[in-house]
């Protein structure tokens, strides 16, 4: 139903480069994510190990910086691509636009240099260089994410919000400022937000590799570790990182009313409006939710008669598809609430008793905490992306008049297509061979 | 030189350096393509891998540097060339996905079957993707890019004979390099045998790149006249220095100078694509519009150079720091943990 509704009326290219995109971003962040937090997780388990003369901490530091090798592998390899689609699928956005918001790229690409360089330092490094020194030449990776993450989510959140410019009469970009486009209001809510997503997602996905094994028996202190240090990590983020939804919630009302709508499924503008969870939205109306009263005004506005605007005060052709966020961002919350849940048992049991809550329950949840972390950051990004919809550039560019009108462009999903079932089963089982032999290499290390 | 130039210059300069470390690792694939059977070849894909292990991911930054740049500081001319131009590069893109992956997991993989699977998709993406980026820079060199969003002929744009001479002369050219390199690198670790043999690579491809530049040359006067005239008039000092850099690499390689040959290797192909810009200049897309037409606006080049002066501060001593680790061998030091 979705795809008829986006391939009427508009170009033919425009559903196949859509979802090119949302191909090519959606794998891309997870392995993203890992680029991000992974570095930080590694090197404290190493100093730890390395304090403490602990060789299963190492060990298991060392097995984790290989397998940092491998993902980086696959996040950078992803992410060329996406350099190459910017321009190839939309070059309405990067032609018109490319001089005031292509700039953070270029801040990107030396981050993401750095980065490469010092994943090839550290995981060559391991037996050239001495503990300090090598611990120490992870903190360049630690430092490129930060702001690798903070240039890539702030072009989008310009593409949310665009400042830094005029247009002339005819349209054209006059008076471009690309550092006063970096810093809209949407920027640092939601370089947060993502920030903090990238170490759930790390943390709760390491940390239910051990749990699986916890559950199959093996309990020694490689495997607790290795549970104990990532799932920490995630469950410290986790209620911060609610937080920040509030705030970024809050930045979106402010900013952009009309995702906001979307992803509660409002269509009339309400005071002392209540939090719809779940249903249907058809004929302008929200069927089958449950609704918790007043919620969505306070939480908007803390005040429960605050004024929350629907999707009614939007001309019908600039209303997002409205099911689809309203259910990622009920997924998203959802999940997260269901986290934070997780946080509070464990964060409760190790404060009382300084164990792991002793139950096979809690490490299933654990185990599957990676995946549900996974699929919470991909609905956030769904909820940001298609709730921007019909806009690439918010209230300025159409989706639909960005797009590439070059012919044959939708070969390029089937063929991405093919790729990244590829690329995702080998990565997989890559993954998988190294976590089962201790001499496996991660592709930076050299010959054994 | 007006602000554009130099901006221009700058991504000018990151496709040197992607031609030259990006090129050598494409190379190291060709090579390995055809190193012979799995026992055969052993020693030489051995070789290579440890050559290009630690430094892949990093040598092809640079080709998403000249990205950024060319779309921060001439988004329009980009949008053109990359719509245009879209197949061949989505073809390098799935190339690079193909290759990088194939390269970083085949030794993370037990069965002959698979490693060999992976050896051969590395190998064919590291012919097949400098060909592609090849063929991109011909279409572009012999005007074939008009100025508007997907104006040109998505198929002709790239199916022509500058773009074939293109494509054929970058999948030679990274051949070259990765066998000079690797000569060096063999003899460094004491592999006499393998040293020669990559010597005897390198002589033989720089003659056939030698005989396809000549060529060349009457490809180029016949499908592109006006980069030819650029070429033979003010690029003429430029292609003289490229093969004078390409013949003394010849002698120096004869009398086993690997380092120096290294050194007057790379100068030969910077002149080569130097050549290119002087004759296509003062023009991005031929035949009309300029370098200073095709720029953004003046803040966003002064923000870009500003950008690139201060990356660059941070950029090169990391650089440097990890290829003179890279040269470092493992010194044994038993610690925990360690596999080795």
């Amino acid at each position: 139903m979705l795809a008829l509704e986006f391939l009427a009326g508009t170009a033919e290219n425009l559903y196949p480069a859509r979802m090119q995109m949302a191909l090519s971003l959606g794998w891309h962040i997870v392995f993203a994510c890992f680029g991000i937090a992974f570095p930080a997780i590694v090197v404290f388990t190493e100093w730890r190990g390395h304090r403490r003369d602990d060789a299963v901490l190492t060990a298991l530091a060392h097995k984790w910086a290989k397998a940092m090798g491998v993902l980086f592998a696959a996040g950078a390899v992803s992410g060329t691509l996406l350099s190459f689609e910017m321009g190839i699928l939309w070059p309405g956005l990067m032609g018109r636009f490319g001089e005031v918001f292509g700039f953070p790229f270029v801040l990107e690409g030396f981050a993401f240099f750095v980065e490469a360089i010092f994943v090839g330092v550290y995981l060559f490094g391991w037996n050239r260089l001495s503990p300090r020194a090598h611990m120490l030449s992870a903190l360049p990776m630690v430092a490129a994410g930060i702001v690798g993450a903070f240039c890539v989510v702030s072009a989008n959140a310009w593409m949310n919000n665009p400042t830094g410019f005029r247009l002339d009469e005819q349209g054209n970009v006059v008076d471009a400022r690309p550092w006063a486009a970096m810093f809209g209001p949407s920027t640092w809510a939601q370089f947060v937000h993502m920030w903090l997503a990238a170490f759930m997602v790390t943390g709760f996905l390491i940390a239910s590799v051990y749990a699986v094994g916890m559950l199959r028996g093996r309990r020694d202190h490689y495997h607790r570790a290795g549970l104990l240090i990532p799932l920490t990590v995630a469950a410290i983020i986790t209620p911060v990182q609610i937080g920040v939804g509030d705030w970024i919630a809050n930045v979106v009302a402010d900013n952009q009313p009309a995702k906001l709508a979307a992803m509660e499924a409002q269509y009339e503008t309400t005071a002392g409006a209540g939090l719809s969870i779940g249903g249907v939205y058809r004929d302008n109306e929200l069927h089958y939710a449950v609704e918790i009263p007043y919620a969505l005004s306070l939480l908007i506005h803390h005040d429960p008669d605050g004024v929350v605007l629907g999707l009614e005060e939007f001309p019908a052709g600039e209303r997002p598809p409205v099911n689809v966020v309203h259910l990622a961002y009920n997924t998203m919350v959802g999940i997260g609430t269901a986290l934070l849940g997780l946080a509070a048992w464990f964060g409760l049991v190790w404060w009382r008793r300084r164990r792991l809550p002793h139950t096979a329950w809690f490490l299933r949840a654990v185990a599957v905490s990676g995946v549900a972390a996974v699929v919470a950051m991909e609905a956030g990004w769904i909820t940001t992306e298609v709730g921007r919809q019909p806009w690439i550039v918010y209230g300025i560019l159409r989706t639909a008049d960005a797009v590439s009108p070059a012919p044959g462009l939708g070969w390029g999903l089937v063929a991405v297509v093919g790729v990244y079932t590829v690329l995702t089963t080998f990565t997989v089982v890559v993954l998988r061979r190294l976590a089962r032999d201790r001499a496996t290499l991660a592709p930076q290390e050299g010959q054994r | 030189m007006t602000l554009a130039e130099v901006v221009l210059g700058a991504a000018f300069t990151g496709l040197v350096a992607y031609a030259l470390f990006g090129g050598a690792d494409f190379g190291g694939g060709v090579w390995d393509l055809l190193a012979g059977g799995t026992e055969r070849g052993r020693a030489v894909r051995d070789r290579i891998e440890r050559s290009i292990g630690p430094v892949w991911e990093a040598n092809h930054v640079w080709l998403i540097f000249v990205f950024v740049v060319l779309w921060t500081g001439f988004s329009r001319a980009f949008a053109a060339a990359v719509t245009t131009l879209y197949i061949p590069l989505t073809l390098a893109a799935l190339g690079m996905i193909a290759r990088g992956a194939a390269f970083a997991y085949r030794k993370s993989v037990g069965t002959p079957g698979m490693q060999r699977f992976f050896g051969a998709a590395f190998a064919l993406s590291s012919l097949l993707t400098p060909f592609f980026l090849g063929a991109v820079v011909g279409g572009v060199a012999s005007g074939r890019v008009p100025p508007g969003i997907a104006e040109g002929d998505v198929v002709r744009s790239w199916v022509n004979p500058t773009s074939l001479l293109g494509g054929t002369l970058a999948v030679l050219v990274c051949a070259y390099l990765a066998a000079v390199f690797l000569c060096g690198d063999a003899r460094r670790d004491g592999e006499h045998d393998l040293a020669e043999a990559f010597r005897l690579r390198a002589l033989l491809t720089a003659a056939v790149t030698g005989a396809v530049g000549l060529a060349g040359i009457a490809v180029l006067r016949a499908d592109a006249p006006v980069l030819f005239d650029g070429l033979t008039g003010r690029g003429l000092p430029v292609v003289l220095l490229s093969v004078a850099a390409g013949l003394a690499a010849l002698g120096l390689l004869l009398v086993r100078r690997y380092t120096v040959a290294r050194i007057a290797s790379a100068l030969a192909v910077t002149a080569i694509l130097a050549g290119w810009a002087v004759g296509q200049y003062p023009y991005v897309l031929l035949p009309e519009l300029t370098v200073d037409e095709a720029a953004t606006g003046r803040t966003t080049l002064v923000a870009l150079l500003t950008a690139l002066s201060a990356g660059m501060l941070v950029l090169l001593p990391a650089l440097v720091y990890l290829y003179v680790l890279f040269q470092r061998p493992a010194d044994h030091r038993d610690r925990p943990g360690a596999c080795h």
